[in-house]
This record gives C-alpha cells, sequence and structure tokens, in this order.
C-alpha cells in the first residue's frame, strides 16, 4: 500500500517538474534572431528524471530526517567510522609519509599544466583553513572574504607596478595590508548578529570589487594590471615549467605551514575562547572572555591569510583584474569550509580537490560545472550538513598517569 | 563586616516594565547573603544589571574587592566585570555542552592568564608554563567540587547535579571575590541539596569568597544564609537575617497573599 | 528642475521595481529568518518566462494587450511554482537546523537557478519588447515621467495597498503575521505553519515576477544575471526599512532608489552600485534593525 502512495507521490513529482520547467527548458527563444526552438525531448527527460529522483531522494531523506546539524552531538555516526583514520598513530604516520611522498613525487609524474591545477587547489586548501579561523572556530558568517583576497594581491600588483617590488617583500606586506583591512572592517561591524554580519560582509566584499573596478586612476579598472613577476629563486631566471614546479614546492610548503598554525591556534587558550564564543556567547563572556577581542583575533587572522594567498595568486598568474574576486569566490570557498566539515583539516584538503581539480579533469562537463556546483551544496546541507569529514573534535583528554596531551591531533 | 558590593537606587527599566525598582542593598565579606521573593520579583534581571548584561537604567553598582579600594561598575561590559571579581551560574545552566569538563573550567582561567596568537603559534616557555598552570588549577578545582573523575566527559552528558556543580566549578576558576549563584538547587533532590549546601559553605570557609544566591529552596536558605534580601515586584521589601524574614509579615504578604499565622 | 524631477521620477521608478522584489524578501525573513538568496533569481525567471510567453504569442499573431495580460499571468504563476518549489527541496528539510545550514543551501539554489536558464535559454542579453501600453495622458510630460514608469509606479502603489490589506484583514495574513511572530505557537493554536511558509514564498514570487516584466518592459532587455545584481539591492533595501516589516520594505526600497537616482544624476555613474552597498553596509552599522524595524532584547 505504502509503495502504491509512494509511486503516486513520484508520478505527481514528474508531471510538476515537467509542468514547471517547460517553458525554459523546451522552448527556446531568441529575440536576436527571432527564433523559437521547441526541445520536447526535454520534457520527456525530465519527467523520467524526476520520476527516478524522487525515489533516491526521498530514501535519503528519510535516513537523514530533518536537520542541517553542521556538528556531530559527541556521538560518533558509524556511517563516518570508515571515514575516520584509524586512531593507530602508525597507520596515521604511514598515511602521511605516503601523502608527502606523492606530494613531492607529483611533478615528475605530470605535467605542468596539472603542476598549476595543484597548486590552485593548494591555494583553496589554504584559502578554506584561513576562512575555517572565522567561520568554523570563531563561529562568524563570513560572505566577503574575497575581499582581502584581493588586497593581498592587489597590494603587490601595485607595489610592483610603482616600486617594482618583487614577491619577497610583496608577500609580508600584502598580508599585513589585508591584516588591517580585516582590523578596519571588523571594528563597525562584528557587534552584529549572525545574519546581518553575513551581509555585511557580502556588501564590503562587493564594494571592494566594484570600487576596484571603477576607480581606474588607482587600479586600472577591468582591465587590470600585468607583468607581475613571479617569485624570484635565488635570483635565477626560471622558465615557465620551472617556475610552475617552484610555486607548487612553495605552496606544499605554505599549506604545511597553515596546517601547522591552524591546529596551534585551536589547542591554545586563544582556541578554546573562539569554542566557547561558539558554543555560548553569553556565557563565555561571563567567564571573563572579551568576545569582541576574541571575533576580531579570528577576523584579522582569517583576513591575513587571504593576504597571503592574494600575493601568491597575483604572482602565479601575473596578472589581477576585478573580475577574479567575485562573490562566487567567497561563496565557493565557504562551501570548501562547509563541505568540508567545518574544521576538519583533512576535510578541507578533500572539499578543494573536488571543487577545484574534478571540473578540471572534467573538462567535457565544464558548462556545467557552476550548476553542479549550485546542486551539491544544495544537496550536501540536506543530507550530509556536517560535511564529506565529520569532525570530531579532539577534546583536550586529560591522563591522570603522567602526562598526557590528547590535544594535538584535530583530525575526524 | 564590610561591604564589598553594594547598589544604589538601581533601577531597570524595559519598555514599560520596571523590573527594578531602585534597589539599595549590599553584600558584606565573607557572608552568604540570600536574595529571594516571588517569580518575576526581579532576581535574575538583578544578577543581570550588577553583572554587566544590561546596563541599569538608574543608579550605580559599586564593589569593593580589597578593602578601601570601591569602584562603580555599572556600565562596564560582562567580561571586565567578570575580571574584577564577580562570577556567576545561570538559572537555566549555560554550560559549553561540546566542551569536557575539563575544558569548561579551563575556559574561567582566560581573564587570568594572557598567552595570545604568537604565544599559540610559537609555545613559548611562558605559553606552555601557563597552559600548565591552567590545566593544574582547574584540576585542583574539579577535585574541591568533587568532579575530579568526570575530567574528560562531555559536559553535555553529565547528569543534571553534575551539571550545576560544574557551572560553580567554571565559575570559582575565574578567581572571583563574590560569587553569585541563580536558583544553584532547582531541580536537586534533598541528598544532592545537601551535598549543595556543604559544597557552598566550603566555598565560604576554605576559598573565602563570599556568596550571594538567588535561591527558592527555603530550607536551604534558610540553613546557611546569614542574611536574606526580599524582592517583589522589583522593589526591595525587606531584609534582615533569617529569623527575622521569618516572622516579616510583608515577607509572608508577598509570597503568600495574605496575613497568614507562621507555624513552625 | 526638469532634472531634478526626471531624476525623482527615475528613483520612484527604481524603488518600486526594488520594493516589488523587496517584499519577498522582507516576508520571507520575517517568517522563516533566511535570506533567500534564491529570490532575485526568481524575478529573473519570471522576467524570462515572460519573454519566451510573448515571443511564442508574437510570433503566433497576437499583439497588443493580450500579450501583455498573457506573460504577465503565466510569468506570475511560474515564478510563485518556482518559488514554492525552491522552498519544498532546499528550505523545509532544513528548518531546524543552525543558521549557516539554510544560507549556504540557498546560496546553491541561487548559482543552480541562474546556471539552469543560462544552460536552457541563452547566456547572451535578449532583447525584450515593451509590453505595456501608451497612457495618452501623460504624452506632455513624457520628458519627466514615461508611460512605462507611470505604469510600473501605479502597479506598485496599487499592489502595496492589497498586500497591505491580504495582511491586515484576512485569515491568512493574519495567519502569516502569527507565524512570524511566533512560530511554534502559531503551530499550537493551530495554524497550518506549512502552508503559511508555502504562502508566502508564492506571494513573495509572485510579486517579484511582476516586478521583472515591468522592469524588463522598462529596460529592454534581460540575462540570466540580472537576478544577482536586483537580489543584492532588494535585500540592501529590505534591511534598510527593517528587515521583516513589509512598510519597512517599500520605504527602504524609495530611499534606496532616489539614492541610486540622484547619485548617478549628479554625482557620477559609475559607482552605481556602489551606493547600494555602501548604503547597506552604513545601515547595518549604525542602525542594524533598520528604519522601522524592532531591535529584539534576548532574555538572559
Amino acid at each position: 500500500m505504502k509503495r502504491l502512495a509512494e509511486l503516486r507521490e513520484s508520478l505527481v513529482i514528474a508531471l510538476w517538474f515537467m509542468f514547471l520547467t517547460f517553458p525554459i527548458l523546451v522552448i527556446q527563444v531568441n529575440t536576436i534572431e527571432k527564433t523559437i526552438l521547441w526541445r520536447w525531448q526535454n520534457m520527456l527527460y525530465v519527467g523520467l528524471g524526476s520520476f527516478a529522483l524522487s525515489f533516491v531522494w526521498r530514501y535519503f531523506l528519510g535516513k537523514v530526517g530533518t536537520g542541517g546539524r553542521l556538528r556531530t552531538e559527541g556521538e560518533e555516526d558509524p556511517k563516518t567510522r570508515f571515514l575516520r583514520l584509524s586512531g593507530d598513530p602508525r597507520v596515521r604516520r604511514g598515511a602521511i609519509a605516503a601523502a608527502v611522498l606523492v606530494a613531492l613525487a607529483f611533478p615528475l609524474l605530470s605535467s605542468t599544466y596539472q603542476v598549476n591545477i595543484m597548486t590552485t587547489a593548494l591555494m583553496y586548501v589554504v584559502l578554506g583553513l584561513g576562512l575555517n579561523i572565522v567561520v568554523g572556530q570563531a563561529g562568524l558568517l563570513h560572505l566577503g572574504y574575497v575581499a582581502f583576497y584581493a588586497v593581498g594581491a592587489y597590494t603587490y600588483a601595485l607595489l610592483y607596478q610603482h616600486f617594482g617590488i618583487g614577491f619577497w617583500t610583496a608577500l609580508p606586506l600584502g598580508a599585513l595590508m589585508a591584516t588591517l583591512f580585516g582590523i578596519l572592517l571588523g571594528f563597525p561591524i562584528l557587534r552584529l548578529r549572525g545574519d546581518y554580519l553575513a551581509i555585511v560582509t557580502l556588501g564590503f566584499g562587493e564594494i571592494t570589487r566594484l570600487v576596484l573596478e571603477n576607480w581606474s586612476e588607482f587600479s586600472s579598472g577591468p582591465s587590470g594590471i600585468s607583468g607581475i613577476p613571479r617569485p624570484g629563486f635565488f635570483g635565477l631566471e626560471l622558465n615557465i615549467q620551472e617556475a610552475t614546479i617552484y610555486l607548487y614546492f612553495l605552496m606544499i610548503g605554505f599549506t604545511l605551514f597553515t596546517v601547522f598554525v591552524t591546529n596551534r591556534l585551536q589547542d591554545s587558550r586563544i582556541g578554546r575562547a573562539w569554542l566557547a564564543l561558539r558554543e555560548d556567547e553569553v556565557a563565555c563572556q561571563a567567564m571573563g572572555v572579551d568576545k569582541t577581542m576574541a571575533k576580531m583575533t579570528a577576523f584579522a587572522l582569517g583576513s591575513t591569510w587571504a593576504g597571503m594567498m592574494g600575493v601568491v595568486f597575483a604572482a602565479k598568474t601575473t596578472f589581477v583584474n576585478p573580475a577574479s574576486f567575485t562573490f562566487l569566490e567567497s561563496a565557493m570557498i565557504l562551501s570548501i569550509v562547509v563541505l568540508g566539515g567545518m574544521g576538519s583539516t583533512l576535510g578541507i584538503i578533500l572539499a578543494s580537490f573536488l571543487l577545484i581539480l574534478l571540473p578540471e579533469y572534467l573538462r567535457a562537463f565544464s558548462d556545467y560545472r557552476m550548476l553542479l556546483f549550485g546542486t551539491i551544496m544544495v544537496v550536501m546541507m540536506i543530507f550530509r550538513p556536517q560535511g564529506i569529514i565529520t569532525n570530531i573534535r579532539r577534546t583536550y583528554e586529560y591522563h591522570f598517569e603522567g602526562k598526557g596531551n590528547g590535544a594535538a591531533d584535530k583530525q575526524a | 563586616m564590610e561591604t564589598i558590593l553594594e547598589t544604589k537606587n538601581l533601577t531597570m527599566n524595559f519598555g514599560g516594565i520596571k523590573a527594578l525598582d531602585r534597589v539599595d542593598m549590599d553584600v558584606r565579606r565573607g557572608e552568604i547573603c540570600a536574595l529571594i521573593g516571588p517569580n518575576g520579583a526581579g532576581k535574575t534581571t538583578f544578577f543581570n544589571c550588577i553583572t554587566g548584561i544590561y546596563p541599569p537604567s538608574e543608579g550605580d553598582v559599586f564593589i569593593a574587592p580589597t578593602e578601601g579600594k570601591r569602584r562603580r561598575i555599572n556600565g562596564l561590559p560582562v567580561h571586565k566585570v567578570t575580571a574584577r571579581g564577580l562570577a556567576r551560574t545561570f538559572q537555566n545552566i549555560r554550560l559549553f555542552p561540546d566542551m569536557t569538563v575539563l575544558e569548561n573550567v579551563m575556559v574561567g582561567r582566560h581573564c587570568r592568564t594572557k598567552a595570545g596568537v604568537l604565544g599559540a603559534i610559537f609555545r613559548d616557555r611562558p605559553t606552555r608554563e601557563e597552559e600548565k598552570a591552567v590545566v593544574t588549577r582547574s584540576l585542583a578545582i574539579l577535585e574541591r567540587i568533587g568532579l575530579a573523575d568526570m575530567v574528560n566527559t562531555l559536559a553535555r552528558n553529565l547528569p543534571y547535579g553534575d551539571q550545576r556543580r560544574l557551572e560553580i566549578a567554571r565559575a570559582l576558576a575565574t578567581d572571583p571575590f563574590l560569587l553569585l549563584l541563580d536558583e544553584p538547587a532547582a531541580g536537586m533532590n534533598p541528598r544532592e541539596t545537601d551535598a549543595l549546601e556543604e559544597l557552598i559553605l566550603k566555598i565560604k570557609d576554605e576559598e573565602n569568597i563570599s556568596i550571594l544566591m538567588i535561591e527558592h529552596d527555603m530550607r536551604m536558605v534558610m540553613s546557611i544564609s546569614n542574611r536574606i534580601v526580599v524582592l517583589d515586584y522589583g522593589k526591595k521589601i525587606a531584609e534582615g537575617t533569617p529569623a527575622e524574614i521569618w516572622e516579616n509579615p510583608v515577607v509572608i504578604k508577598a509570597y503568600l497573599g495574605e496575613e497568614f499565622e507562621t507555624g513552625d | 528642475m526638469d532634472y531634478f524631477l526626471e531624476l525623482f521620477v527615475g528613483g520612484l521608478t527604481r524603488g518600486s521595481i526594488y520594493a516589488l522584489i523587496a517584499l519577498g524578501y522582507t516576508m520571507v525573513y520575517g517568517i522563516i529568518e533566511l535570506i533567500n538568496f534564491a529570490h532575485g533569481e526568481i524575478y529573473m525567471i519570471g522576467a524570462f518566462t515572460a519573454l519566451i510567453v510573448a515571443t511564442v504569442l508574437a510570433m503566433s499573431g497576437f499583439d497588443g494587450i493580450s500579450v501583455l495580460v498573457l506573460a504577465t499571468l503565466v510569468a506570475v504563476l511560474y515564478s510563485a511554482c518556482h518559488g514554492f518549489t525552491v522552498e519544498k527541496i532546499a528550505y523545509k528539510p532544513l528548518r531546524g537546523a543552525s543558521r549557516l545550514s539554510p544560507l549556504i543551501s540557498a546560496i546553491g539554489m541561487s548559482i543552480f537557478l541562474q546556471n539552469y536558464v543560462m544552460l536552457a535559454q541563452t547566456s547572451d542579453f535578449l532583447p525584450f519588447p515593451n509590453l505595456l501600453p501608451e497612457v495618452p495622458f501623460l504624452e506632455p510630460y513624457a520628458h519627466i515621467m514615461g508611460s512605462t514608469e507611470f505604469i510600473i509606479v501605479a502597479t506598485t502603489a496599487g499592489i502595496m495597498v492589497l498586500l497591505t490589506l491580504l495582511i491586515q484583514f484576512t485569515k491568512i495574513g493574519k495567519a502569516m503575521r502569527a507565524t512570524a511572530q511566533d512560530r511554534n505557537m502559531a503551530m499550537l493554536v493551530g495554524v497550518n505553519v506549512n502552508r503559511v511558509i508555502s504562502t508566502t514564498f508564492i506571494i513573495g514570487s509572485a510579486l517579484a515576477a511582476l516586478g521583472g516584466v515591468l522592469i524588463a518592459s522598462h529596460i529592454g532587455r534581460i540575462n540570466f544575471y540580472i537576478g544577482f545584481i536586483a537580489g543584492i539591492k532588494a535585500f540592501t533595501a529590505a534591511v534598510l526599512g527593517g528587515i521583516g516589516s513589509i512598510p519597512g520594505a517599500v520605504l527602504g526600497s524609495l530611499i534606496l532608489g532616489w539614492t541610486e537616482s540622484f547619485a548617478t544624476g549628479y554625482v557620477s555613474s559609475d559607482y552605481e552600485d556602489v551606493f547600494a552597498f555602501a548604503l547597506l553596509v552604513l545601515i547595518l552599522i549604525l542602525r542594524p534593525s533598520g528604519l522601522l524595524g524592532r531591535s529584539t532584547t534576548q532574555k538572559v
């Protein structure tokens, strides 16, 4: 009996979608050339597809129930046990050693193009980890991360354009500029409530892009600034291949550095304060945590990382223009953080690879890349809001016999 | 006995409602002072005003953590009030649910420590020593409270009575001179209440911390408080020793609504 | 003086369009505290649907008012259906969740819908015919206020009146107000909260579609991306007026419309979009609850 009801429901759903998508999918108008194309077959596809999908959807929705809970509630989800790296330190060390070997050997086994893509993926890992400080650790909704990315990139571009400054000098300067911007922006907005904070950061991101686009005397407008030098290797001239590989190894270094720093931050006095802030803002204040300072620290630190990566971005593409710094970028980095599991380093790495590498390797579907991206965002939130890898936080475990500090590792 | 907390003319308006109406009261060093009154009398609002969650509409709050140094604290942000030595628990438990018992208490040490971002990243010796001290001190507090064997349990998984005690432990970690307890015995059975009484007395005697507590459990209030202040509709209607309050007709009327011969 | 009036009317027109879209944002936020990022796309879909219907009708020999009416009706219907569907798929399952989940889902839906239309139709700008009739008595003032502008403003004003009547005097309006104030309590007194939420989405989407048809007729062209920018601006207007407040959405929209119009007219037209965002940031910093919004105190 239930089957019949389900069948009927799926039929209704299929008919509904056939109706809903009829104008846009079936009728293609071109008012420039004054033509109409009728694609009746699309209606069939929609009908069959939605009929089948409704079963799948219903099945998984039943398993999940309502929720959208981003963090597991202490209980270990049995499904994630297989995704959870073995607690055995030997296995973990082995896995890390293998990963390091692969990372080092990678450039020898692949083309320059692929190395370049991997470098991009690593950049997004670092961006994700940086944003995670703000969103995952301190719990602030930040939709304007791209603004600080842009600040870093344009700092390098402009410093080079006006003063001929090279990569290694520009790196700390770009990071510093981004941090300053973060502090300046943070002051007035960090007292805002969740949603409002999100919107204000979104607004700031867009303002940054628009100013860069329109203030041509300052930023060279939409055409951007080109000819930005790549990072120098002790003054030697590198050809494109060598430079790409060099940048790849630099990014590996940056990534390791970022992972190190973010882990250290999480297991510290400030990390505890952020966690308390996220758990209960009122109680944490009552326990003496200056919430404004804590939020500002997170915000500024996140901006620092974005600024650093901005400089790297400028050096990598040798060219910056405002079109690279849209809201979509912020959304993508946020997705990497959320999809990856809100703070799980491994999750962020996986999510970044998935989001960056997959579209590159599936070039055939590149038109559908954004469509897929949007779909993944929706689907993940409904069915697996805690992300690919659940970040089961390794709490500070105290062992009574002798030393015990289990707080070193934050992987799931 | 000297005064360590004093409110003068403390008034709190919410829109048209006067939650607190010109309350003058004080707490003296080394005492357990109870704040009682019918529901809605403004007791928790009083706590919120003193600790800075709501800035008072009118009036002042003074504290004197050490002899002779009196300062006004109304208008200070909450975390600064805590740093000055006022710690509190909440009527509805507000622990950090996904942090362990130990971690909850460690947060309490935040305002007494100072490691920053650089310390976190480099873990230099001062930072490491500070962290060690935080752990040691937190464990010590938990041991005195009696929660030492639950150290790694998530706060959300504790039984109710232990959660209340953990809140107290966390507040103690901030090194207060005055501890504000908001209905610490709520929901406890008699055995747990007895243990709580012992704990509060121990805190007063051994840690030299004064206590101001909101409580409905009259048996406990009468048993351990040195003085009682009674609020009703935001006004202070009586103040005195437990014996005085027990006989006070104004208090009886506030609670029971009519003249009533007190039995015993 | 004429220039001033021209800018005034221009601002009024913009404001009206923003109002039609902003209402959807504000009503949805008032009821489920979600920033419906995909709302701008609903507006865009309304415009596209109208274009498709109008083109098909024109090719089949229809013209005049009948095209306007049919195109508008179908666009409104389809946008309402899209809004309803989006809510059921992407928001309803996340109703108990943290703030971040539905927000991400909404952003994902926005991206999905943009690309859906782009792939199904085209990424080019498509010319949109002016479906609105000429208003003869405006002729001597045509340089200040054209027919399309007049129709836009008049329609919006009429819609405001109807919406206010609906919210204040009908049963469903009362249910909407109750759900916006306290969802659980509304459920307990027997309000079908799911239906109220769906209705809110339907009404908001219908209004957005109307806005889409009107502005597309006025501007003369559309593409798959117009939803994003219009959406952000309308959202700015809603926040400016006090998100959750219906009169606030209208007030905020008018202020935004006039600000943009006068700023681009007297200061500079390059920074047009910046004005909207700057206004947004300023309002949120200075008065987050907006002009007509209520600031809520939290019980500790």
